[in-house]
């Protein structure tokens, strides 16, 4: 027993650097709303990223047909399949990445597992910090990633944004404020970036929600196996004294 | 039945089946007194197992080419079926190899298992662990993200810091002036066949050497002093069925602790795999923080606590090479009268405590980026590290020892 | 050790604990098999094929990939499918009797529309893939020849619906794949599920 507790303490202390990471500095980031379980969510974020995002970026791990995870029927996955390409095929960019390299200074880079190199937060974050910079070459900024390549193509939905840096106490509070509303009401904007995050992660790991339900079976499985081996070896030990 | 035993008794005649089932398991007589800290070998060899299982099926779908590495690996999560759950058994099992291995290598500081007659089964074992680094080193490079790609950078340039041959040495471990396709198709190489099949060969040794010894035990006892009649220690007990259905009960428990892990935490917050690591290898942009993967962290951070002489990093480099070959040297820096922490004296387990800190307190130094203070910190720990090994001959000599009984005591 | 062991719970106990352990090792071993299957990529390269036949003239043959195979669309001319009805004698399964094609292809003509018809390029004997000779009795394949498909590897010879003559190696006519018409002039091979395709 005495060994099982000292072996707790050495997993408390392995997990150590997991709890120092978690509170590290930098920016705030807002908490994304993301659910996998939440398909009418998901079905919006993979609509709004077809449409919008493949434009520019590839999700080039990712088959359409897989969209059937999220409840899409055939019909729907059609709707979304651009020209010359199978229900099998998968989610390339509509720009070459040499025009999108020579247009934004460097290509944008593929989507398919930005939600696990990145975060979910970062990403719901980032993608709602776009502001006005007159500085920048294309015009905006983003402050959650400064001199981002990819320009504001989100300026028309959420609306323009400034970034007020304001002191308190010679301590500076960077702020975004919207200055000219867009063709979405502020709280319809975050919920639809939301459902993009949300499709981003399931995109991220599409067999994540059949991972978890298969571990509840094979976690279950082993307790009755570990009750079942635990008793033969009491059997077997009654012979030692 | 009688089938059975006819063909037993064919191959018996052709083959030494029986025989070495016997010697090695029904007649192995192992000490009765083992504790859940003997668990950790038999379960050793089964991520050893578990590990060749996923990686040969890995192998199949993966591909070693600078070009296509990173989508292979994204392929095998996505369009191989149940490829995820492959590789997720083959990246938690890189993890929990070097888990199982520590704490089978701290059961050996604790119970003495270094000491005369097993200086070889240390020794053997130690290659197998120095093997094990290599191994995973190379394989952390397949996957072909960032994190590969600048840690294979940096580990690989260590070798430049070695005085007059260390640029060409480093060339040539990597096959080219910096880590690329020709370095990842090597690591391959050696990741799938060479270093594999050193590592079994070796294990197979290891178990040799144990058996010709015969196990310690938490007492630190040689069981075969006391025999019964028929020439069998008398504390001892047959390996079977006694430690295989005691060993199983260890496997399942380790299976779940295993399983859990695998189904609920693969990335297990980026220590497991590393978020940096979802982004491919570009050779034109090092991510912010890079560190190890958390198993070489402890000795990364005595790499970057020792300061540079004459403007080179050869002395830390060196000061990494001693902390993890310094243990090779364990069975003749002990001159305890007792093997067992059971009996030492308080010096002893005071030393071991702290050697047990620093090793962790440097583990969690090697994945932060490194601050002045921090510095210190490791610089600290460090001292702590190797005074656990240098003043060994002193300590273990004047500590308090108690008196240790004839047979082994149950507990 | 001692003699006052309980036999029957310890094999009892071991029934038990092997059962459980036998479905343990069933289950981790499943994904190691099934990983062995098409994966999505290999499905997706596939998925069936639209064909146009339009610019297929009369006497010829195209081929397209379909699941890295090779699929023959041949447009017989009326000769041609008048020719099949002759040889009848000298085939081996002339009534396809053997299930070498969907039901929907059991006729004389082992096609949907007599006129194009539509066959698997490998070989039943070894896995060739036989040449295209629609010519009547040409100099190297002898006198009786009606055109059809001569296997280059061990000399099978079929004829313009692809069944086999007698006396080649290979066992059964070639393979017709399930296909459907999407239109009058386009083909899907790989799929002939009613619906939408």
């Amino acid at each position: 027993m005495n060994a099982i507790k000292k072996l707790g303490v050495l997993v408390l202390l392995m997990l150590m650097p997991a709890m120092a990471i978690a509170s590290g500095a930098g920016v705030h980031l807002d908490k994304a709303p993301v659910d996998l379980k939440d398909k009418v969510s998901l079905q919006r974020g993979a609509k709004f990223f077809t449409s919008n995002c493949l434009a520019c970026h590839g999700a080039a791990y990712m088959r359409y047909n897989r969209l059937k995870d999220i409840g899409m029927t055939d019909e729907d996955i059609k709707l979304l399949l651009p020209e010359g390409s199978k229900p099998g095929s998968t989610m390339q960019a509509a720009m070459d990445s040499n025009s999108a390299k020579l247009a934004f200074g460097t290509a944008p880079p593929d989507l398919s597992v930005i939600a696990r190199s990145r975060g979910q937060d970062w990403l719901y974050t980032f993608l709602r910090s776009f502001y006005a910079d007159s500085k920048s070459p294309n015009g905006s900024n983003n402050a959650v990633f400064p001199n981002v390549g990819m320009p504001n193509i989100l300026a028309g939905l959420q609306g323009g944004q400034e970034l007020r840096v304001e002191s308190h106490d010679g301590r500076e509070t960077k702020k975004l404020e919207l200055v000219a509303p867009g063709t979405m009401a502020a709280a319809e904007f975050d919920a639809t970036i939301g459902d993009l995050t949300n499709y981003l992660v399931y995109m991220g790991e599409p067999a994540k929600l059949v991972r978890y339900r298969l571990g509840y079976i094979v976690l279950g499985f082993l307790a009755i196996l570990f009750v079942l081996v635990y008793a033969l070896k009491k059997e077997y030990w009654k012979d030692i004294h | 039945m009688k089938l059975l035993n006819e063909l037993i008794g064919w191959i018996d005649a052709r083959f030494p089946l029986t025989s070495t089932w016997k010697a090695h398991a029904s007649e192995y007589y192992a000490p009765k007194n083992f504790n859940f800290w003997y668990f950790f070998g038999s379960l050793a060899l089964m991520v050893l197992v578990i590990q060749i299982a996923s990686g040969i099926f890995l192998t199949m779908n993966y591909k070693p080419d600078g070009l296509f590495a990173f989508a292979s690996v994204e392929y095998i999560m996505r369009d191989v079926q149940w490829g995820w759950l492959l590789r997720y058994i083959h990246s938690t099992g890189a993890s929990m190899f070097f888990v199982v291995i520590y704490l089978h290598m701290f059961r050996g500081l604790m119970y003495g298992s270094y000491r005369k007659p097993r200086e070889l089964l240390w020794i053997i074992g130690m290659i197998i662990y120095l093997a094990l680094m290599g191994e995973a080193f190379m394989g952390y490079l397949l996957p072909w993200g960032q994190m590969s790609f600048w840690g294979a950078q940096v580990i690989v340039n260590l070798f430049s810091t070695v005085p007059f041959i260390g640029e060409d040495l480093s060339i040539l471990i990597r096959g080219d002036y910096v880590v690329s396709d020709i370095t990842l198709n090597r690591f391959f190489a050696l990741h799938v066949i060479a270093i594999p099949l050193i590592l079994v060969l070796i294990v197979v040794a290891h178990l040799a050497a144990l058996h010709e010894v015969g196990s310690n035990n938490p007492d630190g006892i040689e069981i075969k002093k006391h025999l019964d009649a028929n020439g069998h220690p008398l504390d001892g007990i047959p390996f079977h069925p006694y430690y295989t259905v005691k060993d199983g009960v260890g496997a399942i428990g380790f299976l779940i602790i295993f399983c859990a892990i695998i189904f609920f935490a693969p990335d297990m917050g980026g220590y497991f795999l590393e978020f940096n690591n979802f982004v491919p290898a570009n050779p034109m942009k090092t991510p912010e923080h890079i560190s190890p993967v958390w198993y070489f962290t402890p000795y990364y951070a005595i790499l970057r606590a020792v300061p540079p002489l004459f403007g080179s990093q050869f002395p830390g480099v060196v000061a990494m090479g001693v902390a993890t070959v310094i243990f090779f040297f364990l069975p003749w820096l002990d001159r305890g009268k007792v093997k067992s922490i059971r009996y030492r004296g308080p010096i002893y387990k005071v030393f071991l405590t702290l050697f047990v800190i620093s090793f962790l307190g440097l583990g969690v130094l090697g994945t932060l980026p490194s601050t002045p203070a921090l510095t210190w910190v490791a610089r600290v720990l460090a001292v702590v590290y190797f005074s656990f090994f240098l003043l060994m001959p002193w300590y273990t000599k004047i500590d308090k020892t108690k008196h240790v009984p004839d047979r082994v005591t149950s507990r | 050790m001692t003699d006052n062991v309980n036999r029957s719970k310890r094999r009892l106990l071991i029934a038990a604990t092997s059962a459980a352990g036998g479905v343990a090792a069933a289950g981790a071993g499943a994904p190691f098999v099934f990983s062995l299957m098409p994966s999505e990529r290999a499905k997706a390269a596939g998925a069936p094929v639209a064909v146009d036949l339009s610019k297929l003239e009369p006497g010829m043959m195209m081929s397209v990939e379909w699941q890295g195979k090779p699929v023959w669309i041949v447009h017989r001319t009326k000769e041609m499918l008048e020719l099949l009805a002759k040889h009848e004698g000298e085939l081996a399964d002339p009534g396809s009797s053997v299930p070498q094609q969907p039901a929907y292809c059991n006729n004389p003509y082992r096609s949907i529309k007599p006129e194009y018809f539509v066959v698997l390029g490998i070989c039943t004997h070894l896995g060739c893939s036989p040449t295209f000779r629609p010519e009547i009795a040409p100099a190297d394949l002898g006198a009786d020849w009606a055109g059809g498909w001569f296997c280059p590897c061990h000399g099978s010879r079929f004829d313009m619906a692809a069944r086999v003559y007698k006396g080649a190696p290979a066992p059964t006519n070639l393979i017709v794949p399930q296909h459907k018409y999407l239109s009058d002039g386009r083909l899907l091979i790989g799929d002939d599920s009613k619906g939408a395709a």
